[in-house]
């Protein structure tokens, strides 16, 4: 995407019959550090990775409790995000107010995606920069959208945005077939999984990525730091041992993950291993 | 020419009585279960005690929609403050919350007239009384309502409540135990039943203390 003439105004049409401010709003979503989600019939999950700009401050917090029964991940400008969240959190508050009952999860997207519509058709506005995950259980079960930047809104089993996204989505892609039958540990185990694809080698732990879960009889919350280490500690560990006979390299951290990054049939392996000591029904 | 006036009133009263009493480390709210219009009865079994918060409880008797109404408003406030704060709002922040919230609606009020009951910040028991527009006063004991003519007396004799102008300061804080309490809610909702008719069926008497939330009920008499 380059600069042009047709791209200082939301209200300007290119002649290709496109509105360049709403991509550029999409491009900011692709910078954001990666937020993740996926559902089974029960229960939804989201991950985040949490990039602190420095070892001095403290992460952003990218995922929210909307309400009881749902929750969002962000990507992208999260100043956007938190105004947008509050703006759910309104809503929600106020549709329980009238109708003692929760929003419906469909009902609350398609009010968020047209407040981004109409940023896209406003001389005065812009796009709001942040793409949102949004998770939820309501009478029909449980969902995750995406909401853009255009307005436009989707429902996925899984999906990942932000920045290295496509590493959790290529990791996804694959499982996701699985998922609609996965109890809640595994949901969450390939939420840590598709997570750490998206970390591409850098190391996986709890101060780096945060877990939020929500689900039949289980209110959105987001999971302590501690838990979060233990749920990474049993999966890694478990990869280590199934790759040692694999592949006869030192079982660090470090070298489970690139194995992952570096080839399919060892990822196979871990993968199965890791379906072993859990004893879920994951597939390769 | 008179004045017209109205050929009828927004308002209604249910009756029934609130109390509440403020321990040391416990707080006590009950109120009765019948909810009546008039010379009678509605429903044998209706609660007038709402849980606003974790450690905060309000009793409320007058015009029941408005109470409702009321519950409602709080605990949307209450969802938003925990939203920004990420904590349970504590027993003075909801006392100051409601007062406002009432005296919001001044030139229309909220009839329903409350007892507040629950745990301060040190975890001492704490009562706060209102009129129908918010006026409030952080108080021992107190109570609302049809029977509380006939209440309050008796709850002075035996608690009386050191004056908030009294130097020095004392605490609002009654020196009874918490089984103590409890039975002194019994006796006098059992003495207010007796001459009140708006009063009686059921006492639900809700205890707050470090353990949580309790809820029991005793029977009235139901003439």
């Amino acid at each position: 995407m380059f600069r042009n003439q047709y791209d200082t105004d939301v209200t300007t049409w290119s002649p290709a019959g496109r509105l360049f401010q709403v991509e550029y709003a999409m491009e900011a979503v692709k910078q954001g550090s990666a937020a993740i989600g996926l559902r089974s019939k029960t229960h939804v999950v989201l991950a985040c990775v949490n990039k602190a700009n420095s070892e001095l401050s403290s992460h952003q917090k990218k995922i929210f409790k909307v309400d009881d029964h749902i929750g969002v991940a962000i990507a992208g400008l999260t100043a956007d995000g938190r105004v947008l969240s509050r703006y759910m959190r309104s809503e929600c508050i106020n549709y329980n107010y009238t109708y003692e009952s929760p929003l419906p999860v469909g009902r609350l997207v398609v009010q968020l995606a047209d407040k981004a519509q109409v940023c896209t058709q406003r001389s005065w506005k812009r796009p709001y920069g942040v793409g949102l995950l949004v998770a939820g259980l309501d009478e029909s079960g449980a969902h995750l959208y995406y909401n853009c930047p255009s307005g436009n809104y989707f429902e996925y089993q899984a999906f990942a945005i932000g920045s290295r996204s496509q590493a959790a989505k290529t990791y996804l892609e694959r499982k996701f077939n699985n998922f609609t039958a996965s109890s809640r540990e595994d949901l969450i185990k390939d939420a840590l999984i598709a997570a750490r694809e998206s970390l591409q080698g850098e190391k996986l732990t709890s101060s780096v990525c945060t877990i939020a879960v929500v689900g039949v009889g289980e209110p959105f919350h987001i999971l302590d730091q501690e838990t979060v280490q233990q749920l990474i500690d049993t999966f890694e560990i478990v990869r280590e041992e199934e790759t040692a006979p694999a592949e006869p390299e030192a079982a660090a951290e470090q070298d489970a993950a690139t194995e992952q990054a570096s080839g399919a049939d060892q990822g196979g392996a871990g993968n199965q291993g890791g379906a072993d000591q859990g004893g879920s029904p994951m597939d390769i | 020419m008179t004045k017209q006036h109205a050929n009828w009133s927004p308002y209604d009263n249910n009756g029934g009585s609130c109390v509440a009493i403020a321990g040391s480390d416990y707080c006590v709210i009950a109120a009765d279960t019948r909810m009546s219009t008039g010379y009678n009865i509605l429903t044998r079994d209706y609660s007038k005690i709402s849980h606003l918060a974790e450690k905060c409880v309000m009793a409320s008797s007058g015009f029941q929609a408005d109470v409702k109404a009321l519950q409602k408003v709080l605990s949307a406030r209450h969802l938003t403050y925990q939203h920004q704060h990420n904590k349970q709002m504590s027993c003075p922040a909801m006392a100051q919350l409601l007062s406002n919230t009432l005296y919001y609606k001044r030139f229309f009020p909220y009839y329903s007239f409350n007892v507040l009951g629950g745990l301060d910040s040190e975890g001492k028991g704490c009562v706060f009384t209102y009129d129908a527009v918010g006026s409030y006063e952080r108080v021992g004991y107190s109570s609302q309502g049809s029977g509380s003519t006939l209440i309050m007396p008796f709850l002075d004799n035996q608690l009386k409540s050191p004056s908030p102008l009294l130097l020095p300061a004392q605490d609002a804080v009654t020196p009874l135990s918490e089984t103590e309490a409890v039975d002194l809610v019994k006796t006098v909702f059992a003495s207010a039943t007796e001459r009140d008719i708006y009063t009686g069926d059921k006492v639900e008497i809700v205890i707050l203390n470090a353990s949580g939330i309790h809820r029991d009920f005793m029977d009235l008499r139901k003439d």
